[in-house]
Order: structure tokens, then sequence, then C-alpha cells
């Protein structure tokens, strides 16, 4: 990071049309571009000369699984984020969730209470959504004013108790959070599929293309014929219903939840989709990135959590990581390290 | 051109009405909450009581006045949670070792010293304030739980835990602190080039620059006149208790905003004032105490106060709308 900054430094300096800087300029571009990977890969390098466990096949599955809940939310604000809004009620609609088809498993059963939970999840992204797109409100406080009252609805529905599923061996819920498939855990399945999906939607559908066009620019959307507020509906059902896949691997991972399970994830989150390189303004972003920068977060929690640090340490890697990551973005389009200003 | 301006003339005295009446609908607000419940509960239309809002609201209301500061200037600060922590925990911890005021003042430094590194960064960097505070909010709760080890302080010095219960001729202490500040801040930004460059900075980034105003340390400054007030937030907050946990001022960010967009600052940047965010945390304070009178579930608190900000958000697109019109842009 700190030799590519200087490097960065250096080539704005010494910045001469000539043929031995095109290649230099070259290798920056994919390093301006690819940053994230290469910080990936460095903190991989890293982790794994220090902690002989870090790099085991048993501790990465591990991780990918642990990061698999906060990482197919991640996904759904993806969508959002380069549609130019910002969700913040993610994290209480995952208390909501979770707390919804683990309470309703034992009085309904499995199936419908999966169904109901996905259905109440689509209500509100819906609610999120009229608001947002079709009443034109600004999105942060929209979500945050969610967010508020999704946790009220929470705790009012379960009056402040926890809940857990009684009889926990005899039914097939738990597929979705403990079971394997090919030796690899359930969980991993579907964050990497949806995130495959998710990326195939906004590479090669129109549909995608449309939510790139109404975040990079609204206007020109609209004047191109783009339902600007049918997009940015869409996106919070997106939102929402990746909110309860999550939702469905948590409830099926612990089998119980607790109130307010979900408090806090949802800039835990942002942090992901951010530090994948999505821009905040909207009309740029990845769905893998966005798995990249989870997966970062998660693997810099579990590298310093086998180096023996308190589990609090990691909050200060990921304070600098992030902000270095973005400040390393936009120095590259930039073509200066600071403001001029 | 000209005809706009002519426009503008002949609706400048409409408008004024009805800026006074539709700018800060908060008041408004207030006022109704006030008569509806001092006529639906006997407790609540009592002087002692008005003065518990100002005291219970302190915590919420020093942090709001700083982010009224740093929403106006365009930028968001969500590390004041966890700032109120630091200074909180720093405050009462080393007490022991320095005395109350030399600690409360460490406490309050901090503070000072994380959100002038906030507006740094966001200056510096041209990193969006968001994600710089963001980045923050984790990073320095991450210091509180290094610097604390996961435990609690208490104060030993009971004289610290008298300051947030006294009270100076009949107003509680912190009352007249949160009063004292607010008056203070709105000074700033009303009657100094400091607060007017706050609101062209906001208005219109590129246009301050060109027009010369020395961007970048305005930012600074009222990042860290944020940081500050958080800090003071955090002393106050565990003079109440008399001790601090590394778990404090988790979510305040989100109250205090709260407070500061139902007082009409816009996120956008450019528009606000002190008064209005005043009003936006008088009106929380008296909606959880009345609803609190009331026996209210604090469950459903949440949801009030939920659909309260969007309802606001919402006549506030509507009135300004119809403002727009009316200007003929």
């Amino acid at each position: 990071m700190v030799l590519t900054m200087t490097k960065l430094k250096n080539e704005h300096g010494l910045s001469k049309p000539n043929e031995e800087n095109r290649l230099a300029r070259a290798a920056l571009n994919i390093f301006a571009r690819q940053g994230i990977l290469i910080v990936f890969v460095i903190f991989l390098i890293g982790f794994s000369l220090f902690s002989e466990r870090f790099f085991s096949a048993d501790n990465v599955i591990a991780v990918i699984r642990q990061a698999s809940i906060i990482g197919v939310i991640a996904l759904g604000v993806t969508i959002v984020v380069i549609g130019g809004n910002l969700d913040l009620s993610v994290g209480s609609l995952l208390s909501c969730c979770t707390v919804l088809v683990v309470d309703l498993h034992d009085i309904l059963g499995p199936f419908q209470a999966v169904v109901i939970m996905f259905c109440a999840a689509l209500v509100i992204g819906a609610i999120n959504g009229y608001l947002i797109g079709y009443l034109k409100l600004n999105s942060l406080i929209v979500t945050l004013g969610m967010l508020s009252a999704i946790q009220g609805i929470t705790l009012i529905y379960t009056g402040g108790q926890n809940v857990d599923i009684q009889n926990q061996s005899d039914t097939w819920f738990t597929f979705f959070g403990r079971d394997y498939l090919l030796g690899i855990p359930v969980p991993i399945f579907i964050f990497i599929g949806l995130g495959i999906i998710t990326e195939i939607v906004l590479r090669t559908t129109s549909y995608g293309r449309k939510i790139f066009s109404v975040g990079g620019n609204p206007t020109a959307a609209i004047f191109s014929g783009i339902k600007k507020n049918k997009i940015v509906f869409s996106t919070y059902l997106i939102s929402a219903f990746a909110t309860a896949c999550g939702a469905l691997i948590l409830g099926s991972r612990v089998m119980g939840s607790q109130n307010n399970v979900g408090q806090g994830y949802e800039l835990l989150v942002l942090a992901g989709v951010i530090l994948g390189g999505t821009s905040l303004i909207g009309g740029s972003g990845s769905a893998i990135r966005t798995i990249i920068g989870v997966l970062i977060l998660s693997f810099i929690q579990n590298g310093l959590l086998l180096l023996s640090y308190p589990y609090y340490v990691q909050w200060l890697v990921t304070w600098a990581v992030i902000i270095l990551a973005v400040w390393f973005d936009i120095a590259s389009t930039r073509g200066r390290l600071f403001t001029s200003y | 051109m000209s005809s706009t301006v002519k426009k503008i003339k002949k609706t400048s005295m409409l408008k004024k009405l009805k800026k006074i009446t539709f700018e800060q609908p908060i008041w408004l607000f207030i006022l109704l909450c006030v008569i509806g419940f001092s006529f639906s509960s006997e407790y609540f239309f009592d002087l002692n009581n008005f003065k518990n809002i100002l005291v219970q609201t302190s915590t919420i209301g020093l942090i709001a006045l700083g982010l009224t500061l740093v929403m106006i200037n365009g930028n968001i600060d969500l590390s004041v949670g966890a700032i109120v922590a630091l200074s909180a925990c720093l405050a009462v911890d080393l007490q022991a070792d320095f005395g109350m005021f030399p600690a409360i003042i460490i406490g309050l430094i901090s503070g000072v010293v994380l959100g002038a590194l906030n507006g740094l960064i966001v200056w510096k960097t041209g990193v969006d304030a968001f994600i710089v505070t963001l980045g923050a909010m984790i990073g320095i709760r991450g210091l509180v739980f290094v610097y604390t080890e996961e435990q609690s302080f208490f104060a030993n010095d009971f004289a610290f835990s008298d300051m947030g219960s006294s009270s100076i001729a009949g107003i509680p202490t912190l009352a007249l602190i949160l009063v004292g500040f607010a008056i203070l801040v709105h000074f700033i930004l009303a009657y100094t080039i400091h607060g007017r460059n706050t609101y062209a900075v906001g208005g219109n980034r590129q246009a301050s620059i060109d027009a010369g105003i020395r961007v970048g340390p305005n930012i600074v400054i009222n990042f860290a006149i944020c940081g500050f007030l958080a800090a003071l937030a955090g002393v106050t907050l565990s003079s109440q208790m008399g001790a601090a946990t590394p778990n404090l001022g988790r979510d305040f960010e989100l109250w205090a905003i709260t407070a500061v967009v139902l007082g009409g600052t816009k996120l956008t940047g450019g528009v606000g004032s002190i008064v209005g965010t005043f009003g936006g945390v008088i009106a929380i304070g008296i909606l959880r105490n009345g609803m609190n009178l009331l026996q209210v579930p604090s469950f459903y608190v949440l949801v009030i106060m939920g659909v309260i900000l969007i309802t606001v958000l919402f006549f506030d697109r509507q009135v300004n709308m119809r403002l727009e019109k009316e200007v003929g842009r």
C-alpha cells in the first residue's frame, strides 16, 4: 500500500509522456484499478507468513462461512448504492426477519415461516422503495427512520424476549446454516451463488445497465426513457430480499435469535461495500468486488485473532484500511494524492 | 435574469411569512406535543419536568449542536458516538491519577483532536465525510476498547457525580451547559465570518474555493468543534452516572442526526440553523418524556420516532417544492 502510494507520488512528479513511462503508467493503472485485490493478496500473504493455521482449508472455509451473512446483505446493498442511494435499515431488518423466521418455525412449520419471512422483508423493502423511489425522499433519513421503526416493531413482536427453536434435531430448516454440500458449507454456496448472479445481472442485462445509469446520472437516465422511480423501487426490493437471505442463514445457523441481533450490521455491511470500491455517489461498483471487500474485513478479523490480538484491534485496522483504500481509489482517478484546495 | 429577480422581490413578503411558518415546522410540532401531553398527563406541564427534559436531552443536544455545523458544511460525522465513549472513559479513569478537572480537560482534548483528524482527512484526501467518519466510528470504538480493555470505570471522586446532579440558581447545571453552548454555537454560526463561510462551503464548495474562502481549515474547525461537543456530551453523560463503559454512546450518532434533520438542516449542506436543531432536540426530548409519562412501552417509542422522522421529511419536501414553485425556479 505504502509502496504503491510513493510510486503514485513519483509518477505524478516525473510525468513525462515518453515510452519508458508508458509501461510504468500501465502498471500503475492496474494498481489503481485492482488496488483492493492487491491489498487483499498482501493481507493473505502477510497473515499466512505469521500463522500456519491461517491458510489451512478449514480456516479459510470457516472465515468465508462467517462472512456469508454480511456478504449476502452487502450484495443487496451494493445494488442500492450503485443506484445512488443508501440503505441503513438492513441491520434491524435482519433482526426482524431472523426473529420472525425462528419464532414462526415452531408455530407454523419451517416452510410457512420462510415464506412469511420473505414476504415481510419484501413489504418493508417496498415501503423503503416507495418512499425513496416514488416520493423521492432522502434515502439516508428514510432508512434511518426505518432502522428505528423496524427495531421497535421487532421488540413489540417479541415483547423484548429472545426466541429459539425447541426441537432442533428433526427439521430441514438447519439446511441453510449448518449443512454441507460436497464438503462445503451451504452458506458459502448461497453467498457465492448470489454474488455470481448479482454480477451477471449487473453486467449483462439491460436491468443492470439501467441501475448503473440511474445512479450515474439520474437526469440523463430519465431523458433516455428509463423509469427511474421503478428502478430505485426495485433496488430496495432486492436489498430486502438479500437481507432476508442473510436472516435465513443466520436463523438456521443459530436456531434462535436475540431481538437485536442485527444491530450495527448496516454499517459493517456498508464498510464492506465501500471497501469493494463501490462509490457512494452511485453509478459504479461491482458485486465481485463487494465480495472481496467483505472477505478482506473477515480475513483481517480472523488473521488478527489467530495472531492472538484482542478482537477489538481489528476495528483499528479496519479504520485504516477503509480510509486508505478509498483514498487510494480517489487519488488514482484524481492523479494526485492530496486535494488542491 | 432580471425578471426572476423581480419575481423574487414580489413574492419576498409572502415567502418570508411562509418561511417563518414552514421553515421550522418543528416548533409548531413541539407546541402541539406540549398541548397534547399536558392534557393527557397531569405530571407533564410542570417546571421540574421541563428541567428534567433539558437534562435528559443534554447529551444528544450537545452532539446535535456540533453535528449541525458539520452538516451545514455539507459533511456528516458518524463518529460522535464513539467520541462520547472515549472522552467519558478518559475523563472518569484519569481522575485517579490527575484529579477531576485535568481528566475532564484531557477527555475534551481527545474529542477535539479526533474531530480535527476527521476534518483533516476529509480536507486533504477528498474522501467523502460519510466514509471517513464511518471508518472513524469503527476505529475510535476500537481505541476505546484498547484503552479500557473492556472494563468499566467509576469515579472515586463524588464531586464528579455531584457536578452532574447539581444546579445553579435552581436550574440544573447540565441544562445550563446545553443552553449556554446552544447560544454560543448559534452566535458563531449566525454572526461570525466562520459561520458565514460554513454556509458558503456547504452551499457550493467549488464556488467557495473560487471566492477565496479557506475551505479546508473551515471544514477542519467545524469537525473539531463537533468533536469537542461530542466529548463534552461524553463528560456530562458520565457525570450523570459517575461511571463510564466502553459501550457508551452506541447509536447516539443516529439520534443526533435525527434531531438535526428534524430541525430542518439539509443533508446536502448550506441550509440549517441552531434554533432549528435545538427545536429538534427538544422535540425528541418531549416525545420521549411525554410517552414515558403516558406509560407507552419504550418499544413503541422507537416506531413512533421513526415514523415521525419520515413524516417530517415528507412535509418538509412538500413545503420546499411549493416554495420553489413560487420563487419561479
